[in-house]
């Protein structure tokens, strides 16, 4: 319990050791410590960066999806638009061609009576001369009557 | 545990003397062989149990802080590291909240001085008979083991502070400043001067008493209980029991202690080294 000479020792023993602790310990820890701070800020950093241009892609490809869509849409309607245009093209254009066809066969049907028209009078001037023929009980020479023939049957 | 021949008052007695080097009043040099004849070589002795005994401590914190600042690096850090960095992050903390002047010095001191002091009065813990009887079957006859409760190696300690609290206030604010301070508070008067000369340099004086004296007292004490229930193993069966009983609480309650004191004195010294950096407005 004497105070004595240990005052003196212990008091270099603890200027050295702080000195060394000072030159030797602090620094480097300190050193290392701070440089992982700066690495996990840094790490920190970089991943908020990444997740910002994750959300930044996101909303683009978002964007892109709504215009491929839109367009889709766009081109679908078109698509049905020029179905019906076709749809009642086609609808015209065979009205018009069954019109046509119809005019045609009536034409036609015309001038089968026409025909049959022809037909009966030259049967009835023929039947008529024969008739006439029988009566008169001679010949008429074709080739002297044929004009008033001719002239009989278009009165038919 | 005491020996036969002991009586208790001895026992303790043993417990409380350093194995002391110095110079015998008859001039020749040589270790005390007994608690009166340490007494009388005064001044000119050594304490080489505490001397040892720090050093080997102070060794063991320089090798275990200095290994890992070797071997730091910024990377996913180890054990020791990981250990090592949480104290010095711990102090760190302390003294930026307290110090808040440019100082390479004070961080490091504080560091040294709370491990030191932690692993000198973590000594108390280790049963007070174990190291003591190892050395006596060695053929040394008193072995403190505990540093911190040796009152030369506590005040040496705080002395060394009081030199840099000295050094600082008259590096900080000029011998003029630092005398204008000690002698302008507490009564802002020139007339009252001496008077407060006289109460500041008791205040300043108190500083590095109080630090060092602190410590040894707390842990003085603690080891005295300690030995203290070391005398009851030898006292009959049921006291033994109670003993152990006893010296497990005090040593779970003494845990909080040694942390605590070890934490104060470094404290206090940045403390004290902070009101050393101020400079005064008037």
């Amino acid at each position: 319990m004497n105070i004595g000479l240990t005052l003196f020792a212990q008091s270099l023993v603890f200027i050295l050791f702080v000195a060394f602790c000072m030159k030797y310990v602090w620094p480097l820890l300190k050193a290392a410590m701070e440089e992982r701070r700066q690495s996990i800020a840094q790490g920190l950093a970089a991943a908020e960066e990444a997740e910002r241009k994750l959300g930044e892609a996101h909303s683009g490809a978002q964007e892109e999806l709504a215009n491929a869509r839109a367009e889709a849409a766009q081109i679908i309607e078109q698509a049905r638009q020029r179905g019906s245009q076709m749809i009642e093209e086609a609808k015209n254009e065979a009205r018009a061609e069954g019109e046509r066809l119809l005019e045609s066969a009536r034409m036609e049907v015309a001038q089968e009576v026409n025909r049959a028209k022809e037909g009966l009078r030259r049967q009835v001037a023929a039947l008529a001369l024969q008739g006439a023929e029988r009566v008169l009980e001679e010949r008429i020479d074709r080739g002297r009557h044929e004009r008033m023939l001719e002239k009989l049957a278009a009165e038919l | 545990m005491a020996a036969a021949t002991q009586t208790s008052s001895e026992y303790i007695k043993h417990h409380l003397t350093n194995l002391t080097y110095g110079q015998h009043p008859d001039g020749t040099w040589g270790f005390a062989h007994s608690a009166a004849e340490a007494k009388e070589m005064g001044f000119m002795s050594i304490h080489v149990d505490s001397m040892a005994w720090s050093i080997g401590l102070g060794l063991i914190f320089l090798f275990l802080f200095r290994r890992a600042a070797r071997h730091a690096t910024a990377e996913v850090p180890g054990g020791l590291q990981n250990a090592v960095e949480i104290i010095v992050e711990f102090i760190e903390e302390t003294v930026e909240s307290i110090f808040n002047h440019k100082n390479a010095l004070v961080a490091p001191l504080a560091l040294t001085i709370f491990v030191w002091v932690f692993l000198m009065n973590l000594m108390d813990l280790v049963p007070v008979d174990w190291v003591p009887e190892l050395a006596k079957l060695m053929g040394v006859h008193y072995m403190k083991i505990v540093p911190s409760t040796d009152p030369n190696i506590t005040m040496s300690m705080a002395l060394t502070v009081f030199a840099l609290i000295l050094y600082y206030s008259i590096k900080c604010k000029g011998a003029g400043g630092f005398l204008a301070e000690l002698s302008l508070h507490p009564f802002p008067s020139k007339l009252l001067a001496p008077v407060n000369l006289v109460l500041e340099c008791v205040t300043l004086v108190a500083k590095p008493l109080s630090l060092g004296l602190r410590l040894f007292g707390n842990l003085y004490a603690g080891e005295m209980i300690f030995v203290l229930i070391a005398l009851m193993f030898s006292a009959g069966f049921v006291f033994a029991l109670v003993g152990g009983l006893f010296q497990f609480v005090w040593a779970a309650f003494h845990l909080i202690v040694i942390t605590l004191q070890a934490f104060v004195f470094a404290v206090l010294t940045v403390v004290y080294l902070a009101q050393a950096h101020e400079v005064d407005e008037h």
